[in-house]
């Protein structure tokens, strides 16, 4: 469903991503693990469309179509949902008042049944239960005062409201503490389907015991540097990443 | 300064023609008056080559040939006539009194659920009454802190009529009260001087809703409206205030808000300036109490040529005081705004905690902010800060919003709708809150209603 061809990209004139390929079929998890300053939020703001990004080189397709020429919003409604490392404070703005807006332009789009206030209320609630999320969230400005696990949460009940194809979630398990990683993972769970795609950034292996990945990537310097199933995260958690970039050394001087 | 000279003549020849109305005053207002008109032609409107005028050219007012109204018993059938259903707030729904064109209609308001002592009355029928030595006694010192401030002088020369809400100790009411000043402008260019006097005596507690609003706002020729509001806070008394400032688009609203806030009592004030192409308020808040608190916010969002200017002075006077100023711009199309906001600690002021800002959103690259927060501050041991911003959409906040299929041209609204409602979402009375948020997604053209 998503096809990543050698995909350059900088920002302010800075190279991060230096040609990353990875392709994510119907129903797999991809963890993706790396060094601080490696480029995985890169990768993953270049996928949602963040315009401050500069794509140079390579290309991107999502479900068969060209998804580097689509709006950010665009990509949304088509089922590409990013939770943020970093979820940003919307002040004055309730959650519930900006969840609905955005599942009505996803159902006005995909042709689904938009929902009044009531309606999209037991909805919401319903969603808040799969990350135990009390209903006073729901009428709070979205993210504003949040503690930083509480952030997390929201971006899973979003993704829950939102229900997307693609789910590419950077860093959802830190901030977060045993029980909430426990919750978070099982409503990510919900979402993994045959038709359905993950893309998992973490640093820890720890969230790979609840989310159990097909794939393992590394990313160093902004290139995948290795690939390999779930037992790459322990060989990582043992050797740290000074391996990795010894792995790195070897293969620039191999493409050299 | 010609026209500025016709223009006192012009009011002088009104404040004669008013008098042939039976006046209801004794005499001792009638002398205030006058000494107000002459106080005024001797200053005249103020000029933009007065630094507190620098980016504020009033001349439209004094060439306005704005005129009060004389005739106040047509007025008063007008006023009979008026449809206010949509003006009510249903939790003031027994505690408000309505003036139109500087004329107290009874037939309007209603005052009865305004229980036990507390009053909220016509301040020309209330200075008949019981509270006649107090109400004079809080005039003058209104009159006496006024300076040389044309405006005021104004307003107190016309004064026919305004609000009295006297909140005797220990008293308190739930209900809000709603204290509605109309302009009806559809026969001719009216000048009108709303007044408004609140007496909170110590340990009493109030919400005052002060709104400004046309009467057949479509048909409406452009007005002038020259408010002066006085709040006396007593120790340990609890008054909110919001001012909701809904005029007419051509008319111009000068305003004049005085607050003097006792010890350990707290005094909250949110002013909502959404109409008027011309809007200047000036603020003087005097915390005179240790220990008080008080928040001054506000929320100016400008469309068309819209033009607000601010001009605020907190005064803390004693010590462990405290005093957050949170001023807000959404400017659109052309519109203006000037913000200028001093904050002045006295050497007494110890401890004091004070806090201003104004922040700024842009929307279009033709609007115009020109903000000056000011700290004066002449005690050692306080807590001072205050800041200033004028910028555009945040493209993060943009981005997260997009990033869940929200349109960028519905995102950047729902962005400043949020900006805006930092400021009246304090507003704890339900039915002005909705009202507002609708008047601002209207202006948004976005619907929201989660
Ligand atoms: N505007 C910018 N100009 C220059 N470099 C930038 C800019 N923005 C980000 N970078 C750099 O891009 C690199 C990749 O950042 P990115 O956020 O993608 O890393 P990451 O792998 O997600 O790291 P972490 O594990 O800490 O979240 C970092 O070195 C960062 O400093
Ligand atoms: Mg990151």
């Amino acid at each position: 469903m998503l096809e990543i061809r050698d995909l350059h990209a900088k920002i302010d004139n800075n190279e991060i991503l230096r040609g990353i390929s990875l392709t994510v079929k119907p129903g797999e998890v991809h963890a993706i693990m790396g060094p601080n300053g490696s480029g995985k939020s890169t990768l993953s703001k270049v996928l949602a469309g963040h315009p401050a990004y500069e794509v140079t080189q390579g290309e991107v397709t999502f479900e068969g179509e060209d998804l580097l020429e689509k709006d950010p919003d665009e990509r949304a409604r088509e089922g590409i949902f990013l939770a943020f490392q970093y979820p940003v404070e919307i002040p004055g703005v309730s959650n519930a008042q900006f969840l609905r807006l955005a599942y009505n332009e996803k159902m006005k789009h995909t042709g689904g049944e938009e929902l009044d206030p009531l309606e999209f209320k037991d909805y919401l609630t319903e969603c808040a239960k799969v990350v135990d999320m009390n209903a006073s969230f729901m009428s709070r400005s979205v993210n504003e005062g949040f503690s930083g696990g509480e952030k997390k949460r929201n971006e899973i009940l979003q993704m829950a409201v939102l229900q997307p194809k693609l789910a590419i979630l950077d860093e959802t398990d830190s901030g977060l503490d045993i029980d909430a990683l426990r919750t978070v993972s099982d409503g990510v769970n919900k979402l993994r389907s045959k038709t359905n795609g993950i893309v998992l950034i973490t640093h820890y292996q720890r969230i790979l015991n609840y989310i159990v990945p097909d794939f393992v990537h590394v990313l160093y310097k902004g290139r995948i540097v290795r690939s390999g199933g779930k037992e790459l995260a322990y060989e990582l958690e043992e050797k740290g990443y000074d391996w990795v970039k010894e792995l790195s050394a070897e293969t620039a001087t191999a493409n050299a | 300064m010609k026209e500025v000279e016709t223009e006192a003549g012009d009011y002088a020849a009104a404040f004669e023609r008013l008098r042939e109305n039976p006046s209801r005053f004794p005499a001792w207002i009638e002398d205030l008056r006058r000494r107000a008109l002459e106080q005024f032609e001797a200053v005249g409107f103020p000029t933009v080559k007065e630094e507190d005028y620098r980016y504020t050219n009033i001349a439209p007012i004094a060439n306005g040939e704005f005129q009060p109204t004389i005739d106040f018993d047509e007025t008063r059938r007008r006023a009979r006539r008026a449809d206010i259903s949509s003006l009510i707030y249903d939790e003031a729904r027994g505690s408000r009194l309505v003036f139109v064109n500087n004329v107290f209609s009874p037939e309007l308001s209603s005052t009865e659920a305004v229980a036990g002592d507390i009053v909220v009355e016509d301040l020309a029928e209330a200075i008949h009454g019981e509270h006649a030595a107090m109400i004079k006694n809080f005039l003058a010192r209104g009159a006496e802190t006024s300076g040389d401030d044309a405006f005021t002088s104004l307003n107190t020369a016309f004064m026919t009529s305004g609000a009295f809400v006297l909140l005797p100790k220990n008293t308190e009411t739930k209900m809000p009260i709603h204290l509605l000043f109309l302009t009806d402008a559809t026969m001719s260019k009216v000048a009108t001087f709303p007044r408004v006097l609140v007496i909170a005596e110590p340990h009493s507690r109030a919400t005052i809703i002060e709104e400004h609003k046309a009467l057949n706002e479509d048909a409406a020729q452009s007005y002038f409206s020259s408010s002066v509001v006085e709040i006396y806070v007593d120790d340990e008394a609890h008054i909110v205030h919001y001012k909701v400032q809904r005029e007419a688009e051509n008319a111009f609203h000068v305003a004049r808000t005085r607050a003097e806030v006792g010890r350990a009592s707290t005094y909250n004030s949110t002013t909502i300036n959404l109409g008027a192409g011309f809007t200047r308020h000036n603020i003087n808040m005097n915390l005179r109490g240790a220990g008080s608190e008080s928040w001054i916010d506000g929320l100016f969002f400008g469309q068309g040529t819209q033009f607000a200017d601010t001009h605020s002075l907190i005064n803390h006077r004693e010590p462990h005081c405290t005093s957050h100023q949170s001023y807000k711009g959404v400017l659109n199309d052309k519109a203006r705004s000037v913000f200028n906001g001093r904050i002045f600690v006295h050497q007494a002021a110890q401890k004091t905690d004070a806090y201003q800002s104004n922040k700024n959103l842009i929307l279009s690259d033709q609007a115009r902010v020109d903000t000056k927060p000011q700290l004066e501050i002449f005690a050692d041991d306080v807590k001072c800060s205050h800041g200033a911003t004028v910028g555009q959409i945040n493209l993060e906040e943009l981005f997260y919003l997009t990033s869940r299929g929200v349109k960028p041209e519905l995102a950047r609204n729902l962005l400043t709708y949020g900006f805006a409602e930092q400021v009246v979402q304090k507003i704890e009375v339900e039915s002005i809150k909705r009202q507002l948020d609708e008047v601002i997604l209207n202006r948004l053209h976005t619907t929201l209603d989660a």
